[in-house]
């Protein structure tokens, strides 16, 4: 059964209010509208989303309606464009939050409370809001006030400095990283606190930091140093329990393929699999220990075999016999993996000035529920007039005056 | 004996469990994943839900991965699983003996959620695949994390760690031109699946509440990593470009390279050399300071930093702006260049290692740090903390992963019911 095919909605009845910016919360939200809940963006050309100013945009020309990177972590959502330094800008973001299960916010510590939207000041108007704030380094500590993005909390959360080769620079993965380890802890903790109140009622407060999320995803490496004293440092492909493990270049510029290696077992198949050359049989490869001490030499002969082959041939041969191997997929190769293509994990949504547009799911699939993909990612304010008539109830003169008096924009 | 590091002590901890009548008391989830899943039983446990570790006679293959307590291999003493299982409860059972599945279908009655990560089609082997639970109790939401997903032409490909990385695109968008394509340093790729299958595991109990209806999750690890190209896929998509391994640089939106990383005194610092309206007057100031210092050139002196955004910037004003940070950088500490920054509202953050972050007032002084108790070592253990808190739920002292097989008798005996002589069966004939 295809997702367009089931019915069900897991959070049908859910409404989310998102005072987004750049990527934690946003994509927490959408994540909500993944799974069946009302979503509406609350944003403003006066401070603009980072991300809308972010590339690629369609025809490179630079608008915030023309980033496919907004639009690939904000699909479903209704926007409403609200300046919050209005008054009457102010009362409608009140009026969303009342109408709201959940509120989701990641801006600097201080800036919903000078808006007077923090916890405290809301919860009289919705005591059974749950409220979700994410910074980088939480609401409180010595440190709180610090200012930047995910690329410096990643190198606060430890992510860079064991993320590169020995000796060389700490480059750290790729991008943003903890704007995608936080959210993942952030929806499960709205999720909790939903089914919570479904029990008594209450809402309440969550807060979160995005570093100490990143925190978690190297737990081992801490409790290391806390317990052994070991400072680990950039290990480059290497792995304590594999060898061969790493990226082997291949036929072609710039192709690779991923090889590991770790029982015995494996590497009999290994051998098998390419063929068992003599020097398979060097007595110095025949056990674990062997491989691990002879690494260097074992690496230079596994890629003098990967050099003759296409990666898509070292990758389908060595899982055909049972040895786990990858290639290292460019977007292009993303775009065509017939895994990806079967799991429809790229979805094609028609955006108004974009036209068919790209929009990754989720890694979850539910048997009897669908991930919802029902609308492009919106323009900024392109359902202004929408929430204020339909979910908010207003009369089309007052928000025609409102308009003409530049709350929404 | 005492650690080779002391981090002082952490103030009672802001982010303390949820107590049990906390967010997710009163479900039970029964969690028989290895390495692979274990971070999805591991945040419900910690949310406050029942989570019952459920290994083979001999302990799950995963308590083998290091790192280890005090360097010494032994399956009670994984650091590894330790970080992954804490607040679970542990039993052991033989999946592959009739008496150990008949157990099974009594512990299934009680229980609300399944996790699994075995390979694809192993449950269905052993008369346990979903449709065969369903069949029992159709309340029950079972969770499968694999590598690619229970279907599909790559369903059967191993999966570890790497090969993860590789095929969702980090690992070619990781690490430097010069180099091959780099996995970060920490096994990524089945805590990301572990994280997006705890969203599904409590998304489809949301709808069970409503319908009654379980539901069978497939979690695919390959999926969550392809996210993690931020807008690599998009790129593709619209505009029909290929980036790849950037080094210690990033890529702003019209294709210009800018520096993100940055030798000091001490090691690295991670800075974005670029302005704009919002960041134009921390610039000025991180340049003052370089002047006072003696180190600011007349170029970066002069520079105007509202008109400097990544839109606007070229690759040779970009170059020329990083030289001259490049030198003022590494005539100060990481601590020094961070204080600043703090002070300033710059975008600069030190490159931390596990030493810095276990040494960092932050940290300790928000109260993230939780002491387990292991009594079985005769100390506690300083543990990474929970990345929330809330409002409502008071804490709960957390407590360490399950030896093997810890609370067979309290699960199987006091909670199932069984005599102390059925146990002991069980015991001799390997069930448990």
């Amino acid at each position: 059964m295809t997702d367009s095919e089931k019915t069900g909605l897991m959070l049908r009845d859910i409404k989310v209010v998102d005072f987004g910016w750049a990527i934690v919360s946003p994509l927490t939200a959408t994540y909500l509208g993944f799974l069946g809940a009302t979503v509406v963006t609350v944003e403003s050309s006066t401070r603009l989303n980072i991300i809308r100013q972010g590339g690629p945009f369609k025809d490179n020309i630079p608008h915030p309606d023309r980033s496919a990177f907004y639009t690939n972590y904000n699909s479903g959502k209704y926007s409403i464009a609200l300046d919050l330094k209005k008054p009457a800008g102010l009362d409608i973001a009140k009026k969303l939050i009342r109408w709201a299960d959940v509120l989701v916010e990641n801006f600097a510590p201080g800036v919903m409370g000078r808006l007077g939207l923090d916890y405290e000041s809301v919860k009289g108007i919705n005591p059974s809001l749950i409220y979700a704030s994410s910074t980088q380094l939480g609401q409180s500590g010595p440190h709180a006030q610090f200012r930047g993005m995910g690329v410096q909390g990643t190198a606060l959360a430890g992510l860079n400095a064991v993320t590169g080769w020995p000796g060389g620079e700490p480059v750290g993965p790729f991008g943003a990283y903890t704007d995608l380890v936080a959210p993942k802890y952030l929806i499960s903790a709205i999720l909790a606190a939903l089914l919570y109140r479904r029990r008594n009622g209450r809402g309440q407060y969550i807060e979160q930091s995005q570093v100490e999320a990143g925190l978690n995803f190297i737990a081992p490496a801490l409790m290391d140093y806390i317990v052994n004293g070991s400072i680990l440092t950039c290990p480059g492909n290497r792995d304590p329990n594999a060898a061969p493990h790493g990226a082997y270049r291949c036929r072609g510029e710039d192709r690779w393929c991923v090889i590991a290696v770790s029982s015995d077992e494996e590497w009999n198949s290994f051998c098998w699999a390419i063929g068992n050359p003599p020097w398979t049989r060097d007595s110095k490869f025949a056990t674990f220990s062997g491989r691990k001490e002879h690494e260097d030499e074992l690496d230079a002969l596994v890629e003098a075999w990967t050099l003759g082959h296409s990666a898509e041939d070292v990758m389908h041969r060595l899982q055909k016999g049972g040895v786990a191997a990858g290639l290292t997929a460019t977007a292009e190769d993303l775009h065509n993996d017939p895994q990806l293509q079967h799991r429809e994990h790229y979805r094609r949504l028609n955006h108004p000035i974009i036209g068919r547009n790209s929009c990754e799911a989720p890694g979850f699939r539910f048997s009897n529920a669908p991930v919802v993909f029902e609308r492009p990612a919106p323009c900024l304010g392109e359902h202004s007039r929408y929430i204020c008539l339909e979910i908010l109830g207003m009369r089309d003169e007052e928000f025609q005056a409102l308009e003409g008096a530049g709350v929404f924009r | 004996m005492e650690d080779p590091v002391s981090i002082g002590k952490s103030k009672p901890h802001q982010n303390a469990l949820p107590a049990h009548d906390g967010l997710l008391s009163g479900y039970r989830a029964l969690d028989f994943t290895d390495e692979k899943g274990m971070l999805c039983g591991k945040i419900l446990a910690d949310l406050g839900g029942d989570v019952i570790k459920v290994e083979p006679p001999a302990g799950d293959p995963a308590r083998k991965i290091g790192p280890f307590y005090r360097n010494l291999p032994d399956p009670n003493k994984s650091l590894f699983w330790f970080a992954l299982n804490m607040n679970k409860r542990g039993i052991t059972l033989n999946l592959h003996s009739q008496e150990g599945c008949q157990i099974l279908g009594r512990l299934l009655a009680k229980t609300d959620l399944i996790i699994e990560s075995f390979p694809v089609g192993y449950l269905e082997g052993l008369g346990l695949g979903y449709p065969e639970i369903r069949a029992n109790n159709s309340r029950i939401v079972m969770a499968s994390i694999t590598g690619f997903g229970q279907t599909g032409p790559y369903r059967d490909y191993k999966a570890p760690d790497i090969v993860c990385m590789a095929l969702g695109g980090e690992m070619n968008l990781t690490g430097d031109p010069a180099h091959p394509p780099l996995r970060v340093g920490v096994p990524q790729a089945y805590c990301h699946a572990g994280g997006e299958a705890a969203i599904a595991c409590l998304a489809a109990l949301w709808y069970r509440e409503m319908t009654g209806e379980g539901q069978h999750i497939d979690v695919s690890a390959q999926e969550t990593i392809a996210w993690l190209g931020f807008y690599n896929q998009a790129l593709w998509d619209i505009n029909q470009l290929k980036i790849s391994r950037l080094g210690g640089e990033r890529i702003g939106g019209k294709g210009i390279r800018f520096r993100f990383l940055f030798p000091c005194a001490d090691g690295f610092v991670s800075f974005l050399a670029i302005g704009g309206e919002t960041r134009a007057e921390a610039q000025k100031k991180m340049v003052a300071w370089m002047d006072r210092e003696g180190l600011a050139d007349d170029f970066i002196k002069n520079f105007d930093w509202t008109e400097q955004t990544v839109l606007r910037s070229t690759k040779e004003l970009s170059e020329r702006i990083s030289e001259s940070f490049k030198r003022f950088f590494v005539t100060k500490t990481k601590k020094e260049l961070f204080d600043f920054a703090l002070e300033n509202g710059c975008f600069l953050a030190p490159i931390n290692t596990t030493e810095d972050i276990l040494k960092s007032d932050h940290f300790r002084g928000r109260g993230f740090w939780v002491e387990v108790d292991h009594t079985e070592l005769g100390r506690s253990i300083t543990y990474p903390g929970y990345p929330y808190s809330f409002s409502e739920t008071p804490g709960k002292a957390a407590q360490r992963a399950p030896l093997i097989g810890e609370h067979n008798s309290e699960i199987y005996g006091r909670e199932l019911g069984l005599g102390p002589e059925e146990l002991a069966a069980m015991r001799s004939g390997g069930v448990i």
